[in-house]
């Protein structure tokens, strides 16, 4: 059974952008494509931590800020050569609403 | 279903269309491949380090069986192709199988040329193309003592160096008296003669070849001027014919080669041809560098893409004899239209030859110092203008004010624990197996499987180097321009025209009307783009998702994630009042460390982002604007004391700076801009190594460009003199405006200037003074929409970009 939680609503997250919601075990990056797409990842880079959600989004995927990774979004896995994965949550999105299972 | 491509030819052009193809479409088509040799794809370029002991056929292959298998394409390899059906659409074995096309590619390469000598057909007579005929070299050179090689060009020497390698006595014969002769001029031919003589080889010169004879296999051969050798090998090395028999058979058109159009398609338009079968506006090709580029265009027109056009280009060459250090491209003998620059120094076996013409370098041969091979070659591509170079470009590139890394230019000579990248901490040992492990071809390649050169690029250089040496051939290099990323072949010029001239106005315009293949664009073009265009239009409306962080929050991004803010401090010139200010400020959001920068400013590091808004409003309120240290902008205006209190200055440098930097802030540049202006020329504001540097004298101001500090340091070039303070600023706007016009997007000043040439830069700001009043003009035009301060604007109106959507636990 997933346990699904209320973020906010779709808009508040940038298109192709990103906005950080706080956890006890740590930021979780809420991100938005630009077909309103939404995905979230834990906001650490597999490389050196570098926070995800600051990164260039584009397609399905982020770049890293510090290092230009690339991470998928749906799977939090590094792209191309890069090996690496960062943890990826379940979301959806009902009534413009999103919601997240931790 | 799917369509039917098929491939004859299963070599170096035809396979690497078939990769280029499957990253546009994969899954277009249902793909054939049929290759006379009995192996997956091989780098053919490689038989020589095989022949001479250096590489194992395993490490040659670019693409083994199980590549084929995993990409879906039926590879048929050893089966070759006898005939083609052009009106049912098929092709048919030499064994009788029948197989049906939508679409046909020919990659079949060509053929060495056999001399029509007597003897020819003798065993011991070979040539030098493919696994086979490696094979035999080295089974020869088992039981046999003796070897002639017929043809002094670079596949001749590869072959007698590889067979002396191999413990062969070896003759090289020549027809001419200049030793590759494509490529080479004679001083130089005559250097690399003596070296290959002392390592062992035999040359005839001048010689031509009457007929070969023996009994049951090779044993000597005869030349025309009577004399004659004993050999038991012969390797026939004196040129290649394109391989068109199948082509001309099913009525295609040919003349030397598959005559193609700038689409490479054939006079069938259900037929394509790319590499050395091909014959381009009268040209026919024999290296790799410009069969990549047909591959590339040929693969965006089987992917109905339809836009890539192939124009060729010149090529360069090395030599893959260990030793021997050898460069040559373009046009390299001149002609009266030309002038040349040389440079001998016989003791140490060094030779150089460039040519020029109109202002232009069109050739360069380089024997025993290639280091400067890559500067040359891409001071050809870009066709920049020399003139005010010219005097040292023969001493090469450290020569002209590149000095940072001078010393370790020579890669080759480097131990492999050498750190080559400093950025990423990547070393020459792990660049070289990664370029011959996964068989990369590119500086982007490289790139992407080592992360050398893919920071600040300060070692693209040195990577390109390796790459050359490495391949020995500087293939990657052929392209005449650079595509601006993966999503597009199109160059930053090439962007920036369209832009211009299709009036396009938004990202997702250009996108779509200039066919980008992805349609959100990647980190690397994004950025680029909203700069061209809100460099272009001056009411373009910035994309924040298109910048890169630090310009988005207006503040750097640290290791930890945590940002560092800089307020302006103009000209470095503070008050009481203000560090009160700053200090109160750091003790209100509990900044853990405050630091003097370089450019004569406070720097608060270690603040939160959600604090960024509020820290922001309270640096306004107290008279604060940003610093800009995070943006591709204007960074710093340094200055000295000057007259007003050093007793050596000549003019108020304190005040012109704080002038240029309030004419100045604000305004985005292709990469960052940094100014200085010092009092006198002892220059304590260390003005030449800037983007612009002003140094005051008793009768005026000396302006500087294009210098930089940072990892290659490089002193600015004189750009001239002027008698009054607001020449000195109306200069500076002009010159950072045609930086903002002319630059590509990441392109600093220096490198810039390296391209486009100083003179260039002189014509427009200083000597055509209409013109420089027009670019000071549109500056000052732009900038009074740019001289918001972004702080004020963020810390009141977009505060929520700044917190957490949502808190939990
Ligand atoms: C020893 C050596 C060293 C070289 N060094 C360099 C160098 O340093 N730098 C450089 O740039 N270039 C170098 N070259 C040249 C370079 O290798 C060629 O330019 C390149 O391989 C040509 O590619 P291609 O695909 O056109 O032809 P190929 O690679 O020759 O491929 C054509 C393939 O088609 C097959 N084929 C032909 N007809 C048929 C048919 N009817 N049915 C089925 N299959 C068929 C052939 O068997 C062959 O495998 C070198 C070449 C050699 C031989
Ligand atoms: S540059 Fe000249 S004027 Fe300025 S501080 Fe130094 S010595 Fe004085
Ligand atoms: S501040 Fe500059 S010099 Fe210092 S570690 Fe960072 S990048 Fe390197
Ligand atoms: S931390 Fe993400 S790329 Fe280095």
């Amino acid at each position: 059974m997933q346990n699904w939680t209320e973020v906010g609503p779709v808009e508040s997250v940038p298109q192709k952008g990103s906005r950080v919601m706080t956890t006890p075990d740590g930021d979780v990056a809420i991100f938005r494509t630009s077909s309103d797409e939404v995905f979230a990842l834990f906001d650490q880079c597999p490389h050196k931590k570098g926070p995800l959600s600051q990164g260039i989004v584009y397609d399905k995927r982020v770049a890293c800020p510090l290092h230009n990774w690339v991470i998928a979004l749906s799977s939090g896995e590094a792209t191309g050569p890069d090996e690496g994965c960062t943890r990826s949550f379940a979301t959806k999105v009902e009534d413009g609403m999103i919601y997240i299972s931790l | 279903m799917k369509e039917k491509l098929v491939l004859i030819g299963n070599g170096m052009a035809g396979v690497r269309t078939l990769e280029e193809l499957l990253k546009l479409a994969p899954e277009k088509y249902d793909i054939t491949v049929f290759g006379d040799e009995p192996y997956g794809n091989y780098n053919r370029i490689m038989l020589s380090p095989v022949l001479a002991g250096d590489k194992t056929i395993d490490q040659i292959m670019i693409n083994d069986r199980q590549w084929y298998i995993d990409n879906g394409i039926t590879l048929h390899a050893g089966k070759k192709i006898t005939h083609i059906n052009r009106v049912r659409r098929q092709v048919e074995t030499a064994e009788g199988e029948v197989f049906e096309y939508d679409r046909l590619l020919l990659a079949t390469g060509s053929r060495p040329f056999m001399l029509p000598l007597p003897g020819r057909d003798l065993p011991g007579v070979i040539s030098f193309r493919d696994i086979a005929d490696v094979d035999t070299m080295l089974e020869t050179a088992k039981s046999y003592k003796k070897a002639v090689v017929i043809g002094g060009g670079l596949l001749g020497l590869e072959a007698a160096n590889g067979l002396m390698i191999q413990g062969m006595e070896v003759t090289v014969v020549h027809i001419a008296d200049v030793l590759m002769n494509q490529q080479l001029d004679k001083p130089a031919s005559d250097l690399m003669l003596n070296e290959l003589q002392a390592k062992g080889l035999k040359f005839l010169m001048s010689h031509e070849t009457a007929a070969i004879e023996g009994k049951k296999r090779v044993e000597k051969i005869v030349f025309k001027n009577g004399t004659e050798i004993d050999t038991d090998l012969v390797v026939m090395a004196v040129g290649i014919r394109p391989n068109i028999e199948l082509a001309q058979s099913a009525g295609i058109h040919c003349e030397r080669g598959i005559v193609v159009d700038d689409t490479m398609q054939t006079f069938d338009p259900k037929v394509y041809a790319v590499g050395e079968c091909v014959q381009h506006r009268g040209a026919t090709f024999g290296l790799v560098a410009p069969l990549f580029e047909q591959a590339k265009v040929c693969a965006n027109h089987l992917a109905q893409m339809g836009i890539a056009r192939y124009v060729s280009s010149i090529t360069s060459t090395k030599l893959k004899v260990t030793g021997i250090d050898l460069f040559s491209a373009g046009n390299f003998i001149g002609d009266e239209s030309t002038e040349d620059l040389v440079f001998k120094d016989a003791a140490r076996h060094v030779y150089k030859k460039l040519v020029i013409q109109d202002d232009k370098l069109i050739g360069a041969v380089l024997y025993g110092d290639t280091v400067d091979g890559a500067w040359y070659f891409q001071l050809m591509r870009d066709g920049t203008d020399v003139s005010s170079i010219r005097e040292n470009m023969l001493f090469g590139q450290h020569h002209i004010g590149d000095s940072g890394h001078g010393a370790t230019n020579s890669v080759d000579g480097l131990p492999d624990d050498a750190e080559i990248c400093g950025c990423n901490g990547v070393c020459k040992g792990d660049i070289v197996k990664a370029i011959s492990k996964h068989s990369l071809f590119t500086l982007d390649e490289v790139k992407a499987h080592t992360k050398a050169s893919a920071s600040c690029g300060s070692c693209t250089g040195l990577v390109e180097q390796l790459l050359a040496s490495t391949l020995g051939s500087d293939f990657n290099d052929t392209p005449s321009k650079k595509a601006m990323c993966g999503c597009t072949s199109m160059s930053h010029g090439e962007v920036k025209n369209a832009i211009k001239d299709q009036g396009l106005k938004t990202i997702s315009d250009l996108m779509v009307a200039l066919d980008w293949k992805n349609a959100d664009g990647c980190h690397s073009c994004r950025p680029a783009l909203n700069y061209y265009l809100l460099s272009t239009w001056p009411d373009y409306q910035d994309d924040p998702q298109s910048r890169f962080i630090n310009e988005r929050v207006h503040a750097n991004i640290q290791k930890d994630g945590t940002y560092s803010v800089v307020p302006r401090i103009w000209g470095g010139v503070t008050n009481a009042n203000e560090l009160r200010a700053i200090a109160d400020i750091s003790d209100k959001y509990n900044v853990p460390t405050v630091k003097i920068t370089g450019g004569q400013r406070i720097d608060l590091l270690g603040v939160k982002k959600d604090d960024l808004p509020k820290m922001w409003a309270d640096l306004s309120e107290a008279g604060f604007v940003s610093g800009h240290a995070y943006g591709k902008s204007l960074r710093t205006v340094k200055t000295c004391v000057g007259s007003e209190w050093c007793r050596f200055g000549t003019q108020d440098s304190t005040g012109l700076g704080i002038k240029v930097e309030k004419m100045t802030w604000g305004s985005w540049t292709p990469h960052k801009f940094k100014i200085a202006v010092s009092g006198c020329p002892r220059n304590c504001a260390e003005a030449t190594i800037k983007d612009f540097g002003i140094v005051c004298v008793d009768s005026g101001y000396e302006l500087h460009v294009g210098g930089n500090g940072g990892i290659k340091v490089r002193a600015t070039d004189f750009l001239c003199k002027v008698v009054t303070e607001e020449e000195a600023m109306e200069y500076c706007a002009a010159f950072m405006q045609l930086y903002r016009e002319d630059a590509h997007y990441l392109e600093r000043t220096a490198p810039w200037i390296e391209r486009v040439g100083l003179k260039s830069v002189q014509a427009k700001v200083v000597e055509d003074h209409e013109n420089r009043k027009v670019l000071a003009q549109r500056f000052y035009e732009s900038q009074e929409r740019s001289q918001d301060d972004p702080w004020a604007e963020h810390a009141a109106k977009q505060r929520e970009n700044y917190i957490p959507i949502k808190q939990v636990g």
